[in-house]
């Protein structure tokens, strides 16, 4: 029997989609026990967490991230039907949903001029490039949408879309924090603020830590800021003298 | 065969959605649209079929590790990010944590306006 050299075996491993596949449901089961073990703290999310040991292990490992993602896009996939899905938390809530359709609407526009305003003016302070300005635009929108827009404006789609996770993790950091500082107790207005402020990200956080009300009010909340901030970002941007 | 059933209606209206931000050219992915379409079938056809709800609610539970991928893109960006790193930083940190307040606030503010019968 014929023993194949173990770096020989490496490179076949580490270019097979089994191996990513692999690493990236470990990395979130070691990402979630760590977080249960410090308490279920939101400032050490899962998510980010797991994105974080990743990166360490392929820049040990010497992998690139285009070979780790011809694995890990089989779970990236389940996000088109995942985004398809909240349609049914949402038709669950659907009464309420209808009974505050304008106090939603209304906040969601707030919320985003919030949003791009204070991204653009803090930025433009903070003495950023004119190209990171355009790309940092849209981040808090989810990230395909904020992909689209960035590259509309004059953005970096991909860069933008790390902007939009980072945005998205340190949103669900602060998000219980500043819910208690300011008294708001509601499931459903929690869960839009997360949803508005981080996307997704948020979205997942809602579902996971607050319950089924709160995400789908956060799943409503992303859908429509991406929808609404579409067509804003273009005017907001012209006032700020960019574009 | 619920869980092939679910997807395969889940699928199907990300591929309408697809078809029609391609088709029109709208700046919105096809997986937002397929939610819209999804939720007016749900609301004409009056319930959510078994099927559908436990692979979507399976999938939901399982939201967070689905950004895990695009999440390890950031690796490619990190020279990008070092560049402009500190109005990068505070901006993301200051403006997500005014978004967050402002919004809540507003709507907490807003809901509590429009009468009694509509608070939780």
């Amino acid at each position: 029997m014929n023993v194949v050299p173990l770096d020989q075996l490496w490179v076949y491993l580490s270019g097979h989609p089994l191996l990513s596949l692999l690493v990236t449901l470990l990395a979130f089961v070691v990402a979630v026990r760590i977080n249960r073990a410090l308490g279920g703290t939101p400032l050490v999310h899962p998510v980010t967490l797991a994105i974080a040991l990743l990166i360490g292990f392929l820049l040990l490992a010497d992998i690139e991230y285009a070979t780790y993602f011809e694995g890990a896009q089989f779970i990236h996939f389940l996000l088109g039907p995942a985004t398809v899905a909240l349609a049914i938390p949402l038709y669950d809530h659907r009464e309420r949903v209808r009974r505050l359709l304008w106090p939603l609407l209304l906040a969601c526009g707030v919320g985003i001029v919030t949003a791009v305003g204070s991204t653009l003016g803090l930025a433009m302070l903070m003495g950023a490039q004119p190209e990171t300005l355009l790309t940092l635009a849209p981040r808090s929108v989810t990230s395909p949408i904020a992909m689209g827009i960035a590259e509309q404006i004059g953005g970096i789609p991909s860069l933008a879309a790390g902007l939009v996770l980072l945005t998205g993790s340190i949103g669900c950091a602060l998000g219980p924090g500043l819910f208690r500082l300011l008294g708001i107790r509601d499931q459903a207005v929690q869960g839009f603020t997360l949803g508005l402020a981080a996307h997704g990200f948020g979205t997942a956080h809602a579902f996971a830590r607050i319950g089924a009300v709160a995400g789908a009010f956060s799943g409503l909340a992303m859908g429509l800021t991406g929808l609404l901030t579409a067509f804003l970002l273009p005017l907001i941007v012209k006032v700020f003298g960019l574009g | 065969m619920p869980l092939i059933m679910g997807m395969s209606v889940l699928l199907a209206c990300q591929f309408a959605g697809e078809l029609l931000a391609r088709g029109l050219e709208l700046p919105i992915p096809g997986p937002v649209l397929g939610m819209v379409i999804l939720l007016a079938g749900l609301v004409i056809r009056g319930k959510v079929p078994s099927s559908l709800r436990l692979t979507g609610e399976g999938l939901l539970r399982y939201l967070t590790l689905l950004f895990v991928p695009a999440g390890v893109g950031l690796m490619v960006h990190a020279r990008l990010i070092g560049m402009d790193l500190l109005p990068i930083a505070v901006t993301l940190v200051v403006s997500t944590a005014l978004t967050l307040a402002v919004t809540g606030w507003a709507l907490e503010r807003l809901q509590r306006r429009q009468g009694p019968g509509s608070g939780a």
